[in-house]
């Protein structure tokens, strides 16, 4: 217990130190858009191949699990829709990407500190953990509209592949069900959700990486704890946000 | 110059640095020796502020490092250089792009001046051009040490620490880093710190040198002096080697002639 408060304590001065000021605007702003390519584009390859299969499996499971002639067709179309809205393209979405980018923000960082370059900063006078954590927070949160935009899309696009190629659902019904009861806030919502849990990746990820003190097996460790305590922050943080916005 | 008053540091009440004392001069290779685990880093690292010390000062040319603000540490922090014992370049940026960093992050030139400088300062250690825009793992050790040097000159500093700079290197490479070293405090009348248990390296450029052993000074003086004194913390430390010990057996055999 007390070690989880001494990590907190020691999070939030770290932060204070990503977002105080900067010693050189112009070199800080000139990183973020590599990090978005890095952090984002990057990941792109991985969110279109998991949404579209995940659209597809998803619909064909809706329909062979819910053959009860009082549920009507169009109910795959609206369960797909508001599952990649609601959880898929926020939740889901963040928990894959903090096993890909979050250990790879936990590696860079923790081998630049083991390999004494976040010392060699600090000499400098350079606040090392502004120049190195700050764009790869801006980085990952810029970027997270753009792939939940994205995991939503390709997802539903898998959907719709189900209904134009096999004759499990007519695409007359599952683009019924698409458009049936939706709330535009849910997208918001999403959006939201995922900047929340863009800058707990990014920023737990970093503050593992920042931390690790020793050699390979540190930093191999700071990327384990990296994804790991991402993904349970990010669930917590997710049963607080739906409370907030959702009820 | 740097001046050392009583540090004192310890790491989870482990005390690691008894009361040590020392003056380090501007123009010199002040040289800090011992085994290792005796202590050697982390009084660099306090020296520097790295760690800070329990108790004790560290004084830049008077200016107290422990009663400095944050903003004036950062300011002491450019006047300062430092030669990591693995060259700590960045891995993200080419030869060029190292030396170039702390001119970007902190000077007001121009690009073309600043690659200018950052071209003076390699060819300074005597790096060729073709070799500015590889980077840092296209490169050997010996290379990647000198790059590390230009770096820590980019800002023409008034502080050189270098952290065991001849680790990892071969006894040729290693004494033209030593070389290069002492030319750059004597040309530019730096205080340079030195953190070292190579005897070429002692007995090359050891202008001034304090002996640690188990966290506390054990000897001071130079390096004309290790052959004369009589301490055994000392002769237990430079005649560990076979060498060392017949190059002394010789010298009594001289002096009793």
């Amino acid at each position: 217990m007390k070690r989880l408060f001494e990590d907190i304590g020691r999070y939030c001065q770290l932060m204070m130190r990503v977002f105080s000021r900067t010693d050189n605007r112009r070199m800080l702003w000139r990183q973020v858009p590599s990090e978005m390519v890095k952090l984002g584009t990057d990941s792109i390859l991985l969110i279109a191949i998991i949404s579209i299969f995940m659209g597809v499996i998803m619909t064909m499971q809706v329909i062979l699990n819910t053959e009860n002639p009082l549920l009507p067709r169009y109910t795959t179309g609206l369960m797909l829709r508001d599952t990649y809205l609601l959880e898929f393209s926020s939740t889901i979405m963040c928990l894959l990407l903090a096993g890909k980018v979050g250990s790879n923000i936990a590696s860079e960082i923790g081998s630049m500190r083991v390999s004494e370059q976040i010392d060699a900063m600090e000499i400098m006078g350079v606040n090392s953990a502004n120049y190195l954590i700050f764009p790869k927070i801006m980085g990952l949160v810029l970027f997270m509209p753009i792939l939940v935009t994205l995991c939503v899309a390709l997802g539903l696009i898998g959907g719709v592949g189900v209904a134009a190629f096999t004759d499990m659902i007519t695409m007359d019904d599952f683009v019924y069900g698409l458009q049936y009861a939706f709330i535009p806030f849910y997208f918001t919502y999403s959006v939201i959700k995922s900047i929340v849990f863009g800058f707990i990746i990014s920023s737990v990820s970093a503050f593992y990486g920042y931390y690790a003190y020793g050699g390979a097996l540190a930093v191999g460790r700071a990327s384990t704890n990296a994804v790991v305590k991402s993904s349970i922050i990010m669930l917590l943080m997710d049963i607080v946000l739906t409370d907030l916005m959702l009820t | 110059m740097i001046e050392v008053k009583n540090i004192n540091k310890s790491f989870d009440g482990k005390q690691i640095l008894y009361d040590i004392s020392a003056q380090f001069l501007g123009g010199n290779v002040n040289q800090i020796i011992g085994q290792s685990g005796s202590g050697k880093t982390v009084l660099m690292k306090s020296i520097i502020g790295l760690f800070k010390a329990e108790s004790g000062e560290v004084l830049y040319d008077g200016r107290n490092l422990q009663e400095m603000t944050e903003k004036e540490i950062k300011i002491l922090r450019r006047e300062v250089g430092m030669l990591f014992q693995g060259s700590a370049l960045f891995d993200s940026l080419t030869v060029l792009g190292n030396v170039m960093y702390p001119l970007e992050m902190f000077s007001s030139m121009t690009r073309i001046e600043m690659e200018k400088r950052a071209k003076f300062c390699l060819e300074r250690v005597n790096l060729i051009d073709e070799k500015h825009h590889l980077f840092p793992g296209e490169i050997s050790g010996g290379m990647q040490k000198r790059v590390a040097i230009a770096r820590a000159i980019a800002l023409n500093p008034k502080y050189l620490f270098c952290d065991e700079p001849n680790s990892g290197l071969d006894p040729v490479t290693s004494l033209v880093i030593d070389k290069l070293i002492s030319d750059i405090t004597k040309e530019y009348g730096i205080t340079t710190i030195v953190n070292t248990h190579d005897m070429n390296s002692i007995m090359e450029t050891g202008d001034h040198i304090i002996l640690i052993k188990s966290g506390r000074k054990a000897w001071e003086g130079s390096k004309n002096d290790i052959f004369e004194e009589g301490n055994q913390d000392l002769e237990d430390f430079v005649f560990a080697s076979d060498l060392f010990k017949s190059i002394r057996k010789k010298k009594t055999e001289n002096n009793n002639q």
